[in-house]
């Protein structure tokens, strides 16, 4: 214990005994931490505190001698004296208790709560054993829809304000209020304005009974049904972790796990109710080989021999750079590990790539110093060159938010476009590639050209050097390029040395890629094919001789006729890859394209041979998040049908080759990651799962150390659904979880890697075009719910994916002489073009169209060219 | 005769305009307040004066202006929510004497260094809000409202805010949370004090209209003579709300404990009697929230600690009385009711309680009661103001909370018998 917590410290006295507990905490908290339980129900420590339930009431002895306080309100402080035990406090939480029930309807039989109640489980210990109500409870309509996910059944409502609150207050999403007094007080939604927050599952998840249900979940399990498993999130780069449930080996509902490092217990609704895809009956479940225009299925020894002689085949031709792999991103470190290896250890080709036009080089990655999810809420400033982070990476704006809220730092944004991120800004600066240039390099000199940037900055205490500093870089704007992206990150980090970077790419485990190889020339542990250690020289025996392509210049070789064979490995590059017109013309032009899959995409229905994969929550392994923090997801429901691992299929492959990959678990391959890449010494199987699990680890680990963290006491009131499963579900369940793992490790002896510098990669500005006569600048982002595979294969989140529409200012609609809800003809470069219906938005900057990625798919439209800087469309009435 | 303050002027025809509020020697007392005495010799008045505050918890007005934090940016927030049944004294004093309202404003704001002062209405107020808004305008057009008064160096604004139409919008925290914009929720003490953490977190003095209104007055003849009325620490004048099966419904400036419950009651200038023939049952002293008094304390002073030691309040200075023709279950019930609907809905017991209470005093009332239901009232009454001890422990946040029992524990103790008539004969008594 350092010092400075030694003399925060303050001695109360709970029940006659003494402890010591800091100063300001909350009564109930510190009561809990010294063994004693106190009943509650609105108290959330995620929550701000209102103090309203009225069930955590104790005696707290004041000037005037004892009364009846609400713990969850009061801060310690030195000399307090607390009863917890008597007859008063005895009374009062059976009070609370019976005027609780009074008009609570007796559904438990047919509550989804039933089971893992706080309302029941509270009543049973605390509680007056009988109601001695007589009148007729309170009557609502139950339960009504307040938005496509979550179900409001008011009768079940104890109006413990943790929904509203959320809402409000955590998610900036007030669209649940209390409405009415007295005992027909209620939480509704506003007339005609639907709950529709990102973030609406996290109030079922927290509500204490089962007023709110999510539809998905409804009437499909009770508690004692479910067994459970943790995990991580891995529908976006952040990683959340979960608590991943199922019933019948079919999944049920996942649930966000309080991880002070990462998501503080909350999910966004994408990633809560995507489990519903894995479940779809529409899974590619056999190998399956393509004749004429349709499948048939087949073995998986025929289609493993056919890849077998496929790559003989190509690799016959002398260069193995015919051969690509695109990897998507369902897949754990392992799955790119076994498929990288395959690539640069077996095969001897580089040209595999992660990302699709969507994302930044790998080695800007690995040469911008990296900043921690921690280190970005807590820095002096941060500055913001990233898409909408509430659309791309949603728990991470709801960490950002709660930073900027409670005052902790402070935020610049800068792009092209409005976004979220502008409510939560002190200055939003809207630049031009050469702006952003010049931003780049003189942010914080005196003469800047942005003026209130500086100023922001300066007043933060952010150093001339960056010191401070916390940048959020992704790609702002689709239409630019990403080179425009890259070089202004590099300009800035050479210009602000100290600064560090959040990776803000979407892409569940981009991070994992670039870690591990799976972008062009980069080996595990970042290093270039040029500096490979001697270990990894060892086990892969084949390393390529040059640098090989990425996605654009394997569509491009592709065109010319030397892309022989192409694995998609959970990538849909004709759904996913920027410029859909050049995806769609290179596939087409492929000798053979071999998809591993979990749904037939758009690109797998129009492969050679497609392989089923094992989906989420199928298989374990391990994955990395934006920050590069480490930890496990894992099974919990077997595949369908012949589904495999993606790591296996690389490494059957291998043997039709007669190599061996030399791993026969996904723990195998982290104990091989951890050996030959420098930038996973340390790791292992046994430190994630054991001691670290709920934080996972961030590589490089430099500590000589690990910190290690005793699991989190559980708050089985906080999250119900957790503790139920594990007391009282299947057999299965019963993990570790709720040790308490403070087991001491040694940290890495070896030294970290030494970071790639920012001055061997060279800031390469393009030269942006001259917009065009007669078109407009494009503005092209993301939303939450776009189209994609995983959506369309989930019946409720697939509701929710964005109409086509397109954006332009009241201004720039007059100009056009066009009108809300108008049909405007947008036509990209090539002349290929959609229909779109125009949405007027004052939010967009003059003479700019806003498109959204992924809310159209029209083959023959493409608005971003993958060769051009900048992109201008043609934008008219129909 | 007594000296009235509060009412002096109200029976003046245009009272409520400035040229007769001029005429009369109005804001004389803001000008010898700003040019002629520092804030700290207004507080000291105000001190001196030992007046209580007439909002309902009679809290000494100078002992809270001592309490304000010394932050920057301070407010004055006036609250004239006066929602409660029976309690209308307020309304007269906003209707017809608006400007004696604004002035004691302005001198109390310059006293406590607020630089902006807020007047929170009922929002049923039409006349009042009316008036009160030409009173500011009026005060304004004046130089008595804004920049450099009086060209004393001292400026203030002052906001008329209508109510949001909810009883619990009188308490002083929900009155805040209304005037910042939100629902009228009561925060939790401590910590929010209001003058340590008040109207946008900065500190705040809340006083009642009432109170203000008696600020002039207190500067102009001086805190000692203010003192010299009345007896203990009940000083000054109260205006006493009187109603119930009274003569003469009305309004009464009378100086504290200068006459006793019987003689407001039953001298011909003030309630004039009851109905011929009928006697005083109960009176409820200090409006609703006030546990009731039996005729045996009839009299008693209308004074603070008077009617304190009898194990009531005199709370908003509205007195109800009930003869005997009038059925206290009924009364009880009506109550109970009133307390229910406007229950801001935070707390369990509160919320819960309320209603459960008043379904089984409704149900009593109209004759399905059992005896049983006697001690189960009583006992529900009990987790919301645990030990039924006056004044009250509470389970709730605020004092609203602790007030629904009174009416009720007062009803069962004074007249258990008559409780027992109905659960008996299965029905009310009484003629209604
Ligand atoms: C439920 C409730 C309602 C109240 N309503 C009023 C009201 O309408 N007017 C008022 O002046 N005080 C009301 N009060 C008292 C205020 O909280 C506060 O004590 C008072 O405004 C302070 O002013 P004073 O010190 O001048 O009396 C109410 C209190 C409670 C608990
Ligand atoms: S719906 Fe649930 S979370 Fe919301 S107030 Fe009611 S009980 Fe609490
Ligand atoms: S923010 Fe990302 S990681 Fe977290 S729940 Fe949503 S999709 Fe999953
Ligand atoms: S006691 Fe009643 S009115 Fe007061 S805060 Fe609680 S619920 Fe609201
Ligand atoms: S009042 Fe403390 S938990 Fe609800």
């Amino acid at each position: 214990m350092s010092t400075d917590e030694s003399q925060n410290l303050v001695t109360l006295s709970i029940d006659g005994r003494e402890i010591k507990a800091k100063g300001g905490e909350l009564l109930i908290e510190a009561a809990e931490k010294s063994g004693v339980f106190i009943p509650r129900f609105c108290y959330h420590n995620r929550l701000p505190q209102v103090g309203v339930c009225r069930m955590c009431l104790v005696e707290v002895k004041g000037p005037r001698g004892f009364s009846l306080q609400p713990s969850c309100y009061l801060p310690v402080s030195e000399g307090m004296e607390v009863i917890t035990q008597s007859e008063k406090v005895k009374k009062a939480q059976d009070g609370v208790l019976e005027f609780l029930l009074i008009n609570h309807p007796l559904d438990c039989p047919t509550c989804d709560k039933g089971g893992e109640c706080p309302l029941q489980d509270q009543t049973l210990t605390y509680g007056p054993g009988e109601s001695r109500f007589a009148e007729e409870k309170r009557h609502w309509e139950k339960p009504i829809a307040i938005s496509e996910l979550v179900f409001l059944d008011r009768e079940r409502c104890i109006q413990c304000d943790r929904c509203t609150r959320f809402a409000d207050v955590v998610a900036g999403d007030a669209l649940i209020e209390f409405i009415g007094r007295g005992d027909h007080t209620e939480v509704n939604v506003f007339p005609d304005r639907p709950f529709s927050s990102y973030f609406s599952g996290n109030t079922v998840q927290i509500c204490p009974v089962g007023a709110l249900t999510a539809a998905p979940y409804r009437f499909k399990a009770r508690p004692w049904d479910l067994s459970q498993v943790e995990s991580s999130c891995m529908a976006c780069s952040m990683g959340c972790r979960i608590m991943v449930q199922s019933s019948q080996n079919g999944l049920t509902r996942y649930l966000g796990l309080d991880s002070d490092s990462v998501n503080h217990g909350w999910l966004c609704d994408k990633g809560r109710f995507g489990f519903e895809a894995i479940n779809s009956a529409d899974r590619v479940t056999s190998p399956m080989i393509r004749k004429g225009d349709s499948f048939v299925e087949t073995s998986w020894a025929s289609a493993l021999s056919l890849i077998g002689s496929k790559i003989v085949d190509a690799k016959a031709s002398g260069d193995p750079s015919r051969i690509g792999i695109m990897l998507g991103s369902r897949l754990t470190n392992e799955d790119i590990y076994a498929w990288v290896k395959l690539a640069k250890g077996v095969i001897g080709t580089d040209s595999v790539d992660s990302q699709l036009g969507d994302g930044l080089r790998g080695e800007v990655i690995a040469a911008l110093p990296r900043a921690t999810v921690n280190e970005a809420v807590s820095a002096k400033a941060v500055l913001a060159f990233t898409g909408d982070i509430k659309e791309e990476i949603p728990v991470l704006f709801l960490r950002l938010r709660e930073a900027i809220r409670n005052g902790r730092t402070k935020l610049v944004t800068v792009g092209t476009r409005s976004s979220s991120l502008d409510k939560l800004s002190e200055v939003s600066a809207r630049v031009t590639p050469d702006q952003a240039r010049l931003l780049a390099m003189e942010v914080t000199k005196d003469s800047s050209k942005f003026p209130e940037i500086s100023a922001v900055l300066s007043k933060q205490g952010v150093g001339a050097d960056g010191e401070g500093l916390v940048v959020l870089l992704g790609r702002e704007n689709l239409a630019w390029d990403q080179s425009i992206v890259e070089a202004f990150a590099l300009e800035l980090s050479r210009s602000l040395p100290k600064a560090k970077f959040l990776i803000t790419l979407r892409g569940s485990n981009f991070s994992g890629a670039v870690d591990l190889g799976g972008v062009p020339r980069l080996l595990p542990g970042r290093s270039s094919l040029e500096t490979a250690t001697p270990v990894l020289r060892q086990k892969w025996a084949n390393l390529p001789a040059q640098g090989g392509r990425g996605a654009k210049e394997m569509f491009n070789a592709a065109l010319r006729g030397e892309l022989d064979l192409l694995f998609l490995v959970g990538s849909d590059p004709r759904q996913d890859y920027l410029d859909s017109e050049l995806a769609n013309s290179a596939l087409d032009n492929v000798g053979f394209v071999v998809s591993v899959d979990t749904y037939l995409s758009r690109s797998s229905s129009s492969a050679d041979l497609v392989l089923p994969a094992a989906a989420f929550a199928e298989k374990a392994g391990t994955t990395t998040n934006l920050e590069g923090r480490v930890f496990t997801v894992n099974q919990k429901v077997t595949s369908p049908g012949l589904c495999r691992p993606d790591w296996t299929i690389a490494s059957e492959i291998a043997l039709e080759l007669e190599e061996d990959l030399g791993f026969g678990s996904a723990e195998d391959i982290l104990d091989e990651i951890a050996e030959v890449s420098p930038l996973h010494w340390g790791l292992s199987w046994h430190r994630l799962t054991k001691s670290a699990a709920l934080d996972g680890v961030v590589v490089p680990i430099t500590a000589t150390a690990l910190s290690i963290r005793p699991r989190a006491m559980l708050d089985q009131i906080s999250t119900p659904g957790i503790a139920s499963v594990w007391n009282q579900g299947l057999p299965s369940s019963k993990t570790s979880y709720f040790d308490d793992g403070t087991i001491e490790e040694p940290g890495s002896a070896s030294q970290p890697p030494a970071q790639a510098s920012v001055a061997s990669v060279e800031p390469i500005w393009p030269v942006a075009p001259v917009q065009p006569l007669g078109t407009m600048r494009l503005g092209y982002s993301r939303k939450l719910y776009g189209q994609g595979e995983h959506l369309m294969n989930s019946p409720h989140l697939s509701k929710l994916i964005v109409e086509a529409k397109c954006r332009i200012s009241s201004k720039t609609a007059k100009e056009l002489g066009a009108e809300m809800g108008d049909s405007l003809r947008v036509a990209d470069k090539a002349g290929g073009e959609s229909l779109f219906e125009l949405e007027i938005d004052d939010s967009v900057g003059d003479g700019i169209v806003e498109l959204i990625r992924g809310s159209f798919s029209n083959p023959g439209f493409s608005p971003v060219r993958s060769d051009e800087a900048v992109n201008y469309v043609k934008v008219e009435r129909a | 005769m007594s000296t009235k303050i509060v009412t002096a002027r109200v029976d003046i025809p245009n009272s409520h305009t400035l040229s007769v509020y001029l005429e009369q020697g109005g804001y004389q007392s803001l000008r010898k307040a700003l040019l002629e005495m520092t804030p700290e010799a207004v507080q000291e008045e105000v001190t001196v004066s030992g007046m209580l505050g007439r909002g309902g918890a009679g809290f000494e007005t100078g002992r809270k202006w001592s309490m304000l934090k010394q932050d920057l940016v301070r407010y004055l927030v006036v609250n004239g929510d006066e929602s409660e049944p029976s309690t209308f004294k307020d309304h007269l004093l906003v209707e017809n004497d608006p400007h004696q309202l604004v002035e004691g404003t302005l001198i109390t704001a310059y006293a406590i260094g607020a630089s902006r002062a807020f007047i929170y209405l009922r929002g049923e107020f039409a006349l009042g809000l009316e008036r009160v808004q030409s009173a500011i305008n009026e005060a304004y057009a004046y130089g008595a409202i804004g920049r450099n008064i009086f060209g004393s160096g001292f400026s203030v604004d002052v906001v008329l805010q209508p109510g949001a139409g909810a009883y619990i919008c009188g308490e002083e925290t929900a009155l805040i949370e209304s005037l910042e914009g939100k629902r009228g929720f009561p925060r939790i003490k401590p910590p929010y004090f209001p003058a340590v953490i008040g109207l946008y977190g900065a500190p705040t003095i809340v006083n009642n209209v009432e109170t203000m209104s008696n600020v002039p007055w207190i500067v102009k003849n001086g805190g000692r003579a203010f003192a010299a009325m009345g007896k203990g620490r009940s000083t000054g004048t109260r205006l006493f709300a009187l109603s119930g099966d009274v003569m003469r419904p009305g309004n009464y400036e009378l100086e504290m404990t200068s006459k006793t419950f019987r003689e407001l009651i039953y001298d011909p200038d003030f309630g004039g009697g009851l109905k011929e023939g009928r006697s005083v049952k109960a009176v409820i002293p200090g409006g609703v929230s006030a546990p009731w008094i039996g005729p045996d304390n009839l009299d008693l002073p209308l004074g603070q600690d008077e009617v304190a030691q009898a194990g009531s309040m005199l709370g908003s200075g509205s007195i109800i009385v009930l003869d005997d023709h009038s059925c206290a279950v009924r009364a009880a019930w009506r109550i109970t009711k009133f307390f229910n609907r406007e229950s801001c809905g935070q707390c369990t017991p509160c919320r819960e309680g309320s209603g459960w209470i008043e379904k089984i005093m409704h149900r009593i009332e109209l004759g399905s009661g059992t005896e049983s239901d006697l001690d189960l009232v009583l006992d529900a009454c009990d987790n919301i103001a645990p030990g039924l001890t006056w004044p009250p422990q509470q389970t709730t946040i605020c004092v609203l909370g602790p007030s629904i029992p009174s009416s009720v524990v007062s009803a069962i103790k004074m007249f258990r018998d008559e409780f027992m008539v109905h659960i008996k004969e299965e029905g009310c008594p009484f003629v209604h």
